[in-house]
């Protein structure tokens, strides 16, 4: 009976288990073994020891493309969930039309990576983009009242206002974390909001000794998986700087690795490479982990 | 109400308009630039109503401003014969409907073996699965990719397509947790009655988890309908792109073809449009639980 419990078991897991073995164990393994090679696919694969890494860590593109991706992680996950938590507070008050507001800023984030990529690379046209067409105006105002010399900047093309003008591409996107957190608001249980009107609690103090105390944990599960995201940040890149820039400010480490590996066909320093992005992101994950994990309630059960 | 939370919801409202309003203007944008021809768009403000009526022109002729424009479609013509757009479209679609297929039958079968059988070390085993969601893809990609070179099947769909009908952590965890919800009574009586786990699995365990079905059917549909990483790395002719891959390279080919860009652009998000539209509680629901239960 036991044994025959265990096949059933097996049987029924037994794609998985093949497809894990196939698909993730062994490249992993795999993985780690190409990270001591030389390996171009066409010559054998040849063990280098530590060269690949010792290759990274003298290679300024590759550093550059490291500061570049924690510079943008950094900048892009608070402004990200601050917007997405400013929208779930508004769509959270009771108010006529929410299901309306809900749906607009919820549809921006379904739009396929590519398609918006492609829109904001359009929108954010230094000469004919709407942005800047917004901007014109408004800049000669100012310049008009202060006498400055005001220009809209050049967004992609100018190495300065590239991150920021990615980061408000993805402020337009953050309809699923909305989601999340106003799914969170309404689950905070009102006798606790009311227990503190009769302490007679201000809406700021409501707000930050009930409300951000109660969502903390999908705060911390956004937070988390941000992080991660934003370190293998790719798409948007490749599609909105398609030729890289001066001075490589976007290149970006998935970048830099995509190119290694399948421009440059040097697939052992490429997997060097993943595994130097795989302990980053660790180390950033165990950081975040112990510094904020004594600002999250899990309603008195601890996890 | 009172003055008080009048004033409130009166701020709340503006906000919100304000705020729906710098959402919507980028849909606004894809669509006029994509009806608009060439020599209008450089108008400051730029006319956003698509059909010049005579309301529309009286009220231009008082503000002096410029509102409407005559669409065209040309430059859905000019998209559509200078790349195969219908070709990337079939093909996106054959991916993603490969893709839902595979997902619900194994992501299922796997949650159905880490849920309604007992067998020892199950838990263990479906933890260490799911540890592995955090490995990074770039891990394993290079490796993957060898494989499939081996194959002789890098330029196919196979490589694509194949990894959904193994499962996927992610959906199998969805898959489970609707499971663990049903009343093991009735798994029970229908082992009483003789039912080998195949058959309750499509005849009891299926039918009684649409609302799952659906969610993850979903969410497989989208990431394949929108992945990039996938066929860039393995699509090389161009009569096997998909969507998201084609309108990268057209992106990078013609460039300053905003019109046609945005043309390609649009045909490619309005599917997922309807499709929201079609199945909004499943898409609330689903973003809902993968927020919510981890």
């Amino acid at each position: 009976m036991n044994s025959n419990q265990w096949k059933k078991g097996l049987l029924f897991i037994s794609p998985l288990l093949v497809g894990f073995a196939v698909f993730t164990i062994y490249p992993v393994a795999a993985s780690i073994w190409y990270s001591f090679c030389d390996y171009d696919v066409i010559r054998p694969t040849r063990f280098v020891g530590l060269a690949n890494f010792a290759e990274l860590a003298a290679d300024e593109r590759f550093i550059h493309s490291l500061w570049n991706t924690l510079a943008f992680t950094v900048l892009v996950v608070p402004l990200t969930m601050l917007t997405a938590l400013v929208l779930a507070f508004l769509l959270n008050m009771k108010l006529r039309g929410q299901a309306l507001y809900r749906t607009i800023f919820f549809l921006p984030s379904i739009v396929p990576l590519v398609a918006s990529s492609v829109l904001w690379l359009w929108l954010l046209n230094p000469d004919y983009g709407l942005i800047n067409m917004c901007l014109r105006p408004a800049l000669d105002v100012v310049n008009a009242l202060t006498g400055t010399h005001l220009t809209p900047p050049g967004w992609l093309v100018d190495p300065a206002w590239t991150k920021p003008a990615l980061i408000l591409m993805c402020l337009w996107g953050v309809g699923g974390s909305m989601i999340m957190y106003l799914a969170a608001l309404g689950d905070v249980p009102v006798a606790l909001y009311e227990a503190a009107e009769i302490d007679g609690a201000s809406a700021w103090r409501k707000t930050w000794h009930i409300t951000l105390p109660m969502i903390s944990p999908v705060l911390f599960f956004t937070l988390i998986m941000g992080i991660i995201g934003a370190m293998q940040f790719f798409d948007q890149a490749w599609v909105m700087t398609p030729n890289g820039q001066p001075g490589d400010a976007t290149l970006f480490y998935s970048l830099y690795l995509f190119a290694n590996a399948f421009l440059y066909l040097r697939m052992g320093l490429a997997s060097a490479q993943a595994w130097v992005l795989f302990v980053v992101i660790v180390i950033a994950t165990i950081v975040v982990f112990r510094s904020t994990r004594r600002f999250v309630y899990y309603g008195g059960e601890g996890i | 109400m009172n003055r008080q939370s009048r004033a409130k919801a009166l701020l709340g409202h503006a906000a919100l308009v304000a705020l729906s309003f710098a959402y919507v203007l980028p849909f606004a944008w894809l669509v006029t630039t994509s009806l608009q021809p060439d020599q209008e768009r450089s108008v400051v403000p730029p006319a956003f109503i698509p059909a010049p009526s005579a309301g529309v022109e009286a009220i231009e002729k008082a503000t002096g401003m410029h509102l409407a424009y005559e669409p065209t479609l040309i430059h859905y013509e000019r998209g559509l014969t200078r790349v195969p757009v219908l070709c990337f479209f079939r093909n996106t679609v054959l991916v993603s409907a490969l893709t839902v297929v595979g997902t619900i039958l194994s992501s299922s079968l796997a949650a159905y073996g880490f849920s309604i059988l007992r067998w020892r070390g199950r838990d263990a085993v479906f933890f260490i699965m799911l540890a592995t969601m955090m490995l990074p893809r770039q891990v394993t990609m290079v490796p993957v990719f060898l494989i499939w070179r081996g194959l002789g099947l890098v330029d196919t769909f196979a490589p694509l397509v194949a990894p959904a009908f193994f499962g996927t952590p992610f959906f199998i965890f969805l898959f489970r947790q609707f499971f663990l919800t049903i009343p093991r009574d009735l798994v029970e009586a229908a082992r009483m009655d003789g039912a080998g786990e195949l058959r309750i699995w499509a005849r009891i365990v299926m039918p009684l988890s649409t609302p799952a079905i659906a969610v993850v059917g979903l969410f497989a549909f989208l990431g394949a309908w929108n992945d990039f990483l996938g066929p860039l790395i393995y699509l090389a002719h161009q009569g096997r792109y998909t969507l998201s891959l084609g309108l990268a390279m057209f992106s990078t080919q013609y460039g300053t073809e905003f019109g046609q860009m945005m043309a390609v652009a649009t045909l490619m998000t309005i599917p997922i449009i309807i499709l929201f539209f079609l199945a909004q509680k499943t898409f609330i629901q689903g973003i809902k639980t993968s927020g919510m239960k981890m």
